[in-house]
């Protein structure tokens, strides 16, 4: 196994390095980490795009028919699989190219994210023009959601080793504008396809080309903007506690031995389990408040609701994983898992009570958890693992978010479907639903209490 | 910061601003349709 002198021995050899190689981004002296964060903000805010692609399905439905859907036109669950493949591809490229990520370092890995995120809307918009979904599912899907994992690890690895003081914090403003790039992307998508749109055409071919070669440009500026703190560096002023919290480790897991501790697939669990209990109301959240307040909530105020919860899934991340600085980051998985599943209990409650005002405040404190276990759980993998491969075994616990993906809508759609099929009021039928999330959350605060300190048999060897 | 040259500050101002602007304009876009949730 190698040990953390092997690690930074290697690629220091004595040929100029490239420009886009790992030795070349470290950081001389006199820069200042508080450049790290707009870098890293510039790839998160474009990668984020992703959560607003589906302002794209009723235009992409509607490309020979243009006012309304042909029999030729894509269908909506044709469509769905765009970016379905993206979210596979995301977790399948964070978790397979962990090891080459830590190996080439940040700077080509995010110039390789920009290249693939800018060329999935090239490559889509070729497949619109010329009306071919396969070149969509290859443009959007594979090439953009390789874009999608690689854009969004390494950015927030690079973070948490310019800020050892301020892990959560660091890596909750990165992965924020992951939250925030669905708001930016949502407006400007509606907009260019406005601008571009005449009579015989929407405007999604052009808008794909715009927004590949902006998301392009902003990433690019992003990876060269990055750099890589020394060896052995720490910041001005800064000295490691004398009193070592023991969750905090100062040694380094490997990224292979990693998968033979049982700490990972803990926080493996510990992501599923809140992940899955957000995403599933995430994705239902416009239907449920309608369907609880019939007589009060409009599809417009609705949308309105889901614009909210938004708002606070991505001040969460920021909110949330500053917090963990503070008191730590089991504890505040620890608080998600307890008001979590309070929240969850009582939001059924508030609805038959016909309190909107409870019920909002309900949902919107429950998505800001969803977002901040997002944003801390990078910062939690290096307190267990260090940080010598964080970036890598970030990527592997992502595919708990693939699965949770996956696993929470199903949930909330079948449980709701089988219980309205069996007569069950559809205001109604989310309790069901809503006290299952409970007992997933139950069995998050276990797997969240069950995390120890790494056995120091899996530590890299000092040399 | 490390001993040395400084990072150029009004450079490192604009590149802020450069993702905060836009942020901005999301979180304001927004909250404006939220809003209607409370009318």
């Amino acid at each position: 196994m190698s040990s953390i002198s092997d690690l930074n021995q290697k690629g220091a050899g004595s040929a100029r390095p490239g420009f886009f190689s790992k030795e070349a981004s470290i950081a001389q002296p006199g820069f200042s980490r508080w450049m790290v964060p707009p870098a890293a903000l510039a790839v998160h805010l474009c990668i984020g795009q992703a959560y607003a692609f589906s302002v794209f399905n009723g235009p992409l439905s509607k490309l020979i028919g243009i006012t309304k859907s042909a029999p030729d036109d894509w269908a909506l669950t044709t469509l769905g699989w765009i970016f379905s493949l993206a979210i596979v591809c995301l977790g399948l490229s964070a978790a397979f190219a962990g090891r080459w990520l830590e190996k080439v370092g940040p700077r080509r890995t995010m110039f390789t994210a920009a290249c693939c995120f800018g060329a999935g809307f090239l490559v889509s918009a070729l497949g619109v023009w010329t009306h071919q979904i396969w070149l969509l599912y290859l443009g959007y899907g594979l090439l953009g959601g390789i874009g999608l994992g690689l854009g969004y690890v390494s950015p927030v690895s690079t973070l948490i080793r310019w800020f050892p003081d301020r892990r959560g914090m660091a890596t909750g403003m990165a992965i924020m504008g992951f939250g925030g790039g669905a708001m930016i992307a949502a407006p400007l998508s509606v907009f260019l396809m406005g601008y571009f749109k005449t009579a015989t055409s929407l405007g999604v071919s052009e808008t794909f080309i715009v927004m590949g070669v902006l998301y392009f440009i902003s990433m690019t500026i992003g990876s060269l903007a990055i750099r890589i703190p020394p060896a052995g560096w720490t910041p001005a002023g800064w000295t490691p506690p004398t009193v070592q919290n023991a969750m905090i480790t100062r040694e380094h897991v490997h990224i292979d031995q990693v998968l033979k501790t049982p700490q990972f697939y803990l926080i493996w669990a510990v992501l599923f389990f809140n992940v899955t209990a957000g995403i599933g109301i995430l994705s239902q959240a416009s239907v449920m408040i309608q369907e609880s307040f019939k007589e009060s909530i409009t599809a417009a105020s609705a949308a309105g609701f889901v614009g909210l919860l938004s708002l606070f899934n991505m001040g969460g991340r920021f909110v949330w994983a500053s917090a963990s600085d503070l008191i730590g980051r089991k504890n505040t998985y620890f608080v998600f898992f307890i008001l979590g599943a309070v929240l969850y209990y009582l939001v059924p409650i508030f609805g038959a009570s016909g309190n909107i005002v409870l019920f909002v405040a309900a949902y919107v404190v429950i998505l800001s958890m969803y977002g901040g276990g997002f944003a801390t759980v990078p910062a939690y993998l290096a307190d267990i693992f260090g940080t010598a491969f964080v970036g890598g075994i970030h990527g592997r616990l992502l595919t708990a978010w693939a699965a949770a993906g996956v696993a929470g809508p199903v949930l909330i759609n079948y449980i709701r479907a089988y219980e309205v099929g069996h007569g069950v009021a559809k205001a109604d039928a989310y309790t069901m639903t809503l006290h299952i999330m409970v007992v997933l959350l139950l069995l998050g605060f276990v797997c969240n209490l069950l995390i120890k300190r790494v056995d120091a048999k899996h530590h890299m060897k000092q040399a | 910061m490390i001993e040395g040259h400084p990072t150029n500050k009004p450079l490192m101002a604009v590149f802020w601003l450069y993702v905060l602007i836009p942020l901005a304009w999301g979180v304001y876009k927004t909250l404006s349709q939220a809003i209607t949730l409370f009318h």
